[in-house]
């Protein structure tokens, strides 16, 4: 009765193909516009994250970069949580950072043990000169 | 005074641009302004048929263009209202008879002498393209409640903003009511909230159009036909008045006017 009266008043969500038609024209539209196939999108996030990288230490299981849509205009939001910094320990080996980056980003699960053995593996300095 | 060039344009093909160009101009006329149609579809002529006056062309938009006639004599006037008329496309030639340039030169001789000057662009992107949109100085943007119909819409509206035309205001084509209720069929909603543009527009699926464009009479001269009526609302927009957008799905019946009702102004956008 309750969706009868939804339904009467225009109030149902659409649960048909054509919330699937939506979804898929965003995101078919999102890279119509800028001219980058999800591809080189992803390659191009994988570098924004290893420069990021170089500087600080990133939560790369919590990375989010996206593009999104404002009106008409295409933008890039990144979302680039830092790691907790523990005492004592640094890690900016670029080479490290970026093979590191791309495995975690992939399965969650493994994760954590995988960035502890970074983070006490990689304690020196060598990107300076 | 000087006339307002609209181009109708869609990227895909079949969505109802000619149509739609008959149905406003005839429209546009019946409220006493001054039309000139022009189908600048070259090589694929259509406009004419659609509007019944395919067997008064003598000469065509390459033979003003080449000089081979004047403009007088390639404007056919319409058998009901003698302020519109039609300047057809040439059958038997191509795009590249006609340039951007030569669209503005046209339009320009005609600004003084009309109201409105409606454009029938030709599909794709290319040439025929860029002559329907040149001289514009208002672009309408067909299109249907399918994904192929508006992502060509969104490439046509990101081609116009490249050429400082843009975006330009989109009709929502062949909406069918009780598809959309189902969820089975995107919603007016839907599409603006997917290309971001203006809405100036939403014209019901009809099985008056098909008889109509049979006969040559646009389907606006019918007075029950709801299709002519969006056509008309359109027409009414196009000359500046605020007619509110009644989604197709809440545009008919007792009960639906009723639920409308109830739902107060929640409900209007």
């Amino acid at each position: 009765m309750v969706s009868f009266l939804d339904r009467l008043m225009g109030r149902a969500p659409a649960k048909g193909s054509s919330s699937k038609a939506k979804e898929r024209l965003q995101f078919v539209l999102v890279h119509d516009r800028i001219n980058l196939p999800p591809e080189q999108l992803d390659a191009m996030k994988q570098e924004i994250l290893a420069v990021i990288s170089k500087y600080v230490s990133v939560d790369a299981t919590n990375v989010d970069i996206a593009l999104q849509q404002r009106d008409r205009d295409s933008l890039l939001v990144a979302e680039v949580p830092f790691k907790k910094r523990r005492e004592g320990i640094e890690q900016d080996d670029p080479a490290y950072q970026l093979s590191n980056v791309e495995e975690e980003t992939e399965p969650t699960n493994a994760a954590p043990q995988r960035s502890s053995a970074g983070n006490a593996t990689k304690t020196t300095r060598r990107r300076k000169s | 005074m000087g006339a307002k060039v609209v181009t109708v344009t869609s990227g895909k093909g079949g969505v109802g641009k000619t149509t739609t160009t008959a149905n406003l101009g005839v429209a546009l006329a019946r409220m006493d302004k001054k039309v000139v149609v022009i189908d600048a579809d070259i090589g694929l002529r259509n406009l004419d048929v659609v509007m019944g006056l395919e067997n008064r062309i003598v000469y065509d938009l390459v033979d003003v263009i080449e000089g081979r006639c004047k403009l007088r004599q390639a404007m056919i006037k319409h058998k009901q209202f003698p302020e519109l008329y039609l300047i057809p496309a040439a059958q038997t030639r191509d795009k590249s008879a006609v340039s951007p340039s030569d669209m503005i030169q046209l339009t320009d001789q005609l600004r003084n002498e009309f109201d409105f000057i409606l454009i029938d662009s030709p599909a794709g992107i290319e040439r025929g393209f860029r002559n329907a949109v040149a001289a514009a100085d208002e672009v309408l943007i067909v299109t249907n409640p399918e994904v192929s119909a508006v992502r060509d819409a969104d490439r046509i509206i990101g081609l116009l903003e490249a050429e400082n035309k843009g975006p330009g205001q989109l009709i929502l084509n062949r909406v069918k009511s009780d598809m959309v209720k189902k969820g089975e069929m995107l919603s007016a909603d839907d599409v603006t909230d997917i290309l971001a543009i203006r809405l100036i527009g939403i014209v019901p699926e009809d099985e008056g159009v098909i008889p109509a464009s049979n006969s040559g009479n646009p389907v606006t001269l019918n007075e029950n036909s709801r299709a002519g009526a969006a056509f008309r609302d359109i027409a009414r927009r196009l000359m500046g008045e605020n007619i509110p957008l009644v989604p197709v799905e809440e545009n008919g019946g007792f009960l639906k006017r009723l639920s409308r009702l109830f739902a107060g102004s929640s409900n209007g956008s």
